[in-house]
């Protein structure tokens, strides 16, 4: 799976750069980690996203190699479930917010440990690798959503108490919309086929 | 080694080195909020708190430091606040009254604090603890008398103040008990009054 873009591999690269380096400013940072509802479901994916499209963004031949060397896609979604799990504590969330350290492991985590090892592993990966990533993805949005709304109190101090109501309905919605787009992928033979074989795209030991 | 080894070895130093920090990012799964944090941080190891001019509802004014020796209640208030800080009022009321009345003021002092020193002044302070019957020499609300000393104040308690949509404030109201160490000891929710009285009246 590579880049179904026709920009050539130097533009994506400049525009990942200042994608990021926008990300990262103090007023975008400030904007976007002003509500809770931003700072989650917009810089954190964005940031998860640009990790995936930098690790699209190289040829077949570099993403195999990176994938051995970081042990193969089961190592990969590892990586990724042990990352994603740490940015879900309200916690780290607060914590965040600061410009300290850990706003900077916010910004190097989330592309290297989230995203670039999830769409490493993604090729390699059979319709149940898949099927175990969709479903884990939405039952962990769905349970935070419904936590985040009947928690009887504010989860960050950061962030007002309407605004975590708010993130906690959005996750649902988010988790339902994932959930009816990946089962009607089901339906689509098209899509099921482009899944390499498994056994296939194993590299040599 | 195999890939298939090199893969698995892999995977378990991963899910090794994941649930470490897991168990590091939440003092070993127990604090998953900053509040709960907070809480046992300060259990564990009791804070000192900044040297802080502190003006009363008559104008008076003094220093947090001048409760050395005595235990001190502290509170965070504002006093256009109508949600929390009415609950604020009236759980510091109801500890006020569980008190043996000898212990206020000899063993013991309630602060009730305002974040909101602009506009909360002497007379705005006096409202509120007419309010809830604070008899303003025990029981005082106070502001800083130097906003500037506000932001070292909160952070040395870990209160946390973000404006609403309304015009006031959210804040972690809590209530928060000074030893005579003059450290912070204790955080307890408003409504656990009960064992907040008990604690006190055990360091009587």
């Amino acid at each position: 799976m590579t880049l179904p873009l026709s920009l050539t591999r130097r533009q994506v690269t400049i525009t990942l750069a200042g994608s990021y380096l926008l990300l990262a400013l103090p007023a975008t940072r400030a904007w976007l980690e002003a509500s809770m509802v931003t700072h989650m479901l917009v810089q954190m994916p964005l940031l998860v996203a640009l990790g995936a499209i930098a690790a699209l963004q190289l040829d077949a031949r570099q993403q195999k190699c990176l994938l051995a060397v970081l042990g193969g896609p089961i190592a990969c979604l590892t990586i990724t479930a042990f990352a994603s799990t740490y940015w879900m504590l309200p916690r780290a969330l607060d914590a965040a917010i600061d410009g300290g350290l850990t706003e900077a492991m916010k910004f190097i985590s989330l592309p290297l440990l989230v995203g670039l090892p999830l769409a490493l592993a993604w090729r390699r990966l059979g319709l149940i690798g898949r099927g175990f990533v969709w479903t884990n993805l939405i039952s962990m949005l769905g349970f935070l959503g419904w936590l985040y709304i009947a928690a009887p109190v504010r989860v960050c101090n950061n962030y007002l108490a309407d605004d975590q109501v708010r993130v906690g309905w959005l996750l649902i919605e988010a988790s339902a919309a994932i959930f009816a787009c990946w089962f009607g992928t089901l339906f689509c033979s098209s899509k099921a086929a482009q899944i390499e074989p498994a056994g296939h795209a194993l590299p040599a030991a | 080694m195999s890939f298939v080894a090199r893969s698995l070895a892999t995977t378990l130093a991963v899910a090794a080195l994941g649930t470490a920090t897991l168990w590091w990012g939440s003092d070993g799964f127990t604090a998953f909020t900053s509040e709960t944090a907070r809480r046992q941080s300060v259990l564990a190891d009791p804070r000192p708190l900044p040297a802080t001019g502190l003006e009363d509802q008559d104008g008076r004014r003094f220093a947090l430091q001048d409760y050395a020796g005595k235990l001190l209640a502290v509170e965070f208030i504002y006093t256009q606040c109508n949600s929390i800080c009415y609950s604020l009022g009236s759980t510091f009321r109801q500890i006020y009254d569980r008190l043996p009345a000898q212990a206020l003021g000899r063993d013991i002092a309630l602060l009730s604090i305002s974040f909101d020193p602009q506009h909360d002044d002497p007379a705005r302070l006096r409202e509120f603890g007419r309010r809830f019957g604070a008899d303003g020499e025990h029981w005082r609300i106070v502001r800083p008398a130097n906003a500037r000393q506000l932001p070292a104040l909160l952070a040395a308690f870990g209160v946390v103040v973000i404006p609403d949509a309304m015009g006031g404030f959210e804040h972690n109201a809590a209530i928060h008990l000074v030893g005579r160490d003059g450290r912070l000891q204790r955080i307890s929710d408003l409504d656990a009054v009960a064992p907040f009285v008990d604690t006190v009246t055990a360091q009587l």
